[in-house]
């Protein structure tokens, strides 16, 4: 008989388990190292679109009293509508000139070197389009002095945002430091003021002359429609071809085909779905260019995939005895699964849909194709006509607006990004409610 | 159930609506140059007209050109904003698919300009500096070569003595052409390599050693990447370059210092006309059409103190003889 002399000791780590120890101790340090390079990508992403872009949701105001006076807008004294009506934007021009110089005048606020010229230039042009709308809408107050609330022009709202300096007004051709000097006293003065600005959720996109008059609300109210259009179509559809490949589909080589061909879709790159659109909807069918209800099949199409793919998962979740229990009492296979699995898989197949939506919401690439990167001043009309409208969306705003050249669109495209990431975060909350509120597990 | 038949509903009214209503507002495409202006004039269209506001698209001289080609009716658009004359080949493709008419429309110029960062040396150049700095071959001492130049200053020495570096429109954009066109074969015409290289085509050949950057985005992308790198020298339109005037300086060339005057008179050499293309077969039809395009090119829009000219626009010295065309609905001749 031999002696077993113990050569380890559970004591005493032995080497493999050190080893072992370091190897996980290391895997859990790149795991830390991993989500802390992500968090802060994520960080800088989002500093750098909140710096820019927060200041999109404040616009600077300047209030002034014009003379509408008869003698420009009503020439003979007839108060004829249709005269009125004839009296074009740049008519108008003169009377904010006018009353700016009546400011300038006064030895408190003048300005040494500014011309009343280059005053005028800092009430955006958008001032004189909203004198005419109110001259039109009351035709009985020509002759009346009124008081104006107008956007100041985008170097000026960008001045008091920090965008503008006087170092960079000297070498700036759009704007001079006579001009900031004269805001400033226009401020001290109560007549300036920043406010927040619901125009930039509301009021439609602007030229390239005008950023600060640029806003969302045709965006917006694209994006709606289409994604209305997009749920109406993709819910249905989607839950019932689940319903039927999952519950009813015999098992062959076609419903396989059928599977591989629906995974596949899922990962077609989206700028594919747009081709088609094209093709078939504005080409073949004659459906209008730039249109929500194009936008609306098209990220239908898109969206699809994700839909069939979540609701089967979620219809596979249902555990076969509930099929089994419900068919053993009698009920139809339909019966089945309307009355007992559809009802069980609802919480998935929503939370499915929603983020299919918030796919289809930040999508840019198939609206390239069917012309809904356009400039769109015009709100859609309600649904259903207001489908067949022009209108942009959310993602092809801010793609719009960082192609153009005037600075103050950068800001308002970094707005844009903030309001389609609330937009986003809003859905995606309501998914995971909806998954926490209702799902079951078994 | 009834979401179902709602959907269906719908679908079907998508299909049976477009047969039904005609468009009732302009519908425009093309050049990325043209675009700011098409907006200006859109927006003061539909704030002035009873007509709602036509709806302006991006995507490029060519793009647009073909897509206003693609046929008659209200589903095609109306207007091709072009940076670049039309095509034979456009108007052959228009011809097979119905669009015999086309009304041409030149209402004003670009200049396209050459501009570093701000706080940088300020350039005054030649167009035989620009082809020494990027051709790929160049002539030193009467024998073509391989371009050996680091600096601008090894180019011509009275420019700084900076690394050569520039940004460039990609081969996609119109303004491309016109840097080709008055630029390159300018200077390779001005240094004698064109007699060496036999074909103006061939003076287009760029070096290869990463010196020129070919930007495919726009300009707000040459911007960008000057910003992060301080000594290159970026290629821009006119009007973007006044927009940026607190971050850019502007090169001369030959002299001279590129302004909408200088532009306008020709001293100024590195310009191309701006066009837009009208589909007769739509005027009257299209609501506001003929009136859209009248007041684009009437003198409060296109003339030298309207806001197109305030944007950057190079007025055009003949915009009366356009306004007539416009009037009288004169088609253009054949390409000559």
């Amino acid at each position: 008989m031999t002696d077993v002399t113990p050569t380890t000791s559970i004591l005493t780590v032995d080497d493999r388990t050190r080893r072992r120890n370091v190897a996980e101790k290391r895997f859990r340090t790149y795991g830390v190292i991993a989500i802390t390079l992500a968090m802060l990508a994520l960080v800088g992403l989002m500093t750098s679109i909140f710096s820019g872009g927060l200041p999109a949701f404040k616009q600077t105001f300047i209030t002034l009293d014009v003379y509408l006076d008869p003698a420009k807008l009503d020439k003979d004294g007839s108060s004829d509508l249709e005269k009125i009506r004839k009296v074009s934007t740049f008519g108008y021009a003169p009377l904010i000139k006018k009353a700016l110089e009546e400011q300038l005048a006064k030895p408190e606020l003048a300005v040494e070197g500014l011309k009343s010229k280059d005053a005028a230039k800092m009430i955006s042009k958008e001032g004189a389009a909203e004198m005419r709308r109110f001259v039109l809408a009351n035709p009985d107050m020509i002759g009346e002095t009124v008081s104006f609330k107008f956007l100041a022009s985008g170097r000026i709202d960008g001045y008091y945002k920090g965008r503008v300096t006087m170092q960079s007004a000297e070498r700036d051709k759009n704007v001079s430091p006579q001009q900031l000097q004269f805001a400033d006293k226009l401020k001290d003065a109560g007549l300036l003021k920043t406010s927040f600005n619901w125009g930039f959720l509301t009021r439609a996109d602007a030229s390239e002359n005008r950023p600060e008059a640029a806003g969302l609300g045709v965006a917006i109210l694209g994006s709606v429609y289409m994604m209305v259009i997009v749920l109406f179509l993709a819910l249905p559809i989607g839950v019932a071809a689940s319903i039927y490949l999952e519950e009813f589909a015999p098992k062959n080589w076609f419903t396989d085909l059928v599977e591989v061909n629906i995974s596949n879709l899922a990962a077609v790159p989206s700028i594919v779905f747009g081709i088609l659109g094209l093709a078939i909807f504005i080409n073949f069918a004659g459906l209008p260019q730039s249109a929500p209800i194009v936008g609306g099949l098209v990220l239908t199409l898109m969206t699809l995939p994700t839909i069939i793919i979540a609701t089967r998962a979620s219809l596979k979740a249902v555990p076969p005895s509930i099929r089994d229990a419900a068919l053993g009492v009698g009920a139809s296979k339909m019966q089945a699964v309307f009355h007992h699995v559809l009802p069980l898989a609802a919480p998935g197949i929503l939370t499915g849909t929603i983020i299919g939506l918030a796919q289809a919401l930040g999508e840019t690439a198939p609206l390239l194709l069917i012309g809904m990167v356009a400039f769109v001043r015009e709100y859609p009309s309600a649904p259903p006509e207001g489908f067949f409208d022009p209108a942009a969306a959310l993602p092809v705003q801010v793609y719009n607006w960082t192609q153009r050249a005037d600075p103050a669109f950068v800001e308002r495209a970094s707005g844009a990004i903030i309001v389609l990431l609330v937009f986003l975060l809003l859905m995606n909350t309501i998914a995971i409610i909806l998954r926490r509120r209702f799902e079951r597990r078994w | 159930m009834s979401v179902k038949l709602t959907a269906s509903a719908i679908a079907v009214a998508a299909f049976a609506a477009t047969t039904a209503t005609a468009r009732d507002q302009v519908q425009i495409a093309g050049s990325s140059t043209v675009l700011p202006y098409a907006t200006i004039v859109a927006e003061a269209f539909g704030e002035n007209f009873d007509f709602p506001t036509p709806v302006v698209e991006g995507g490029g001289s060519g793009a647009g050109r073909k897509k206003m080609c693609e046929g008659v009716g209200p589903n095609t658009i109306d207007i091709a904003n072009s940076s670049s004359r039309i095509k034979q080949s456009d108007i052959d493709l228009c011809a097979t698919n119905g669009v015999s008419e086309i009304m041409e429309v030149r209402f004003g110029y670009d200049g396209i300009v050459f501009a570093s960062d701000i706080d940088g040396p300020s350039f005054g150049f030649t167009p035989a500096d620009w082809f020494n700095a990027l051709a790929a071959q160049v002539v030193v001492d009467g024998k073509l070569v391989a371009n050996p130049n680091k600096q601008w200053a090894d180019v011509n020495a009275d420019l700084a003595a900076q690394d050569i570096l520039a940004f460039i429109p990609g081969t996609k954009h119109g303004t491309r052409e016109v840097f080709d066109k008055k630029v390159l074969e300018a200077g390779c015409k001005a240094t004698g390599a064109l007699d060496l290289l036999g074909d103006k085509k061939a003076c287009h050949a760029l070096r290869t050693d990463g010196v020129s950057v070919d930007i495919d985005g726009d300009y707000t992308e040459t911007l960008a990447r000057l910003d992060a790198n301080k000594n290159a020298i970026g290629v821009f339109g006119l009007s973007f370059y006044q927009n940026n005037t607190d971050k850019l300086v502007v090169a001369t060339m030959d002299n001279v210092v590129p302004s909408t005057e200088t532009v306008a008179s020709g001293e100024y050499p590195v310009s191309r006309p701006l066009f837009f293309y009208v589909k007769k077969a739509h005027l009257g039809v299209i609501p506001g059409l003929q009136e859209y395009v009248e007041f684009f090119v009437s003198d409060d829009m296109a003339g030298p103190d309207g806001p197109l000219a305030e944007y950057g626009l190079v007025s055009d010295p003949e915009l009366s003889a356009t306004q007539d065309m416009v009037a009288n609905g004169t088609p253009m001749q054949p390409l000559n």
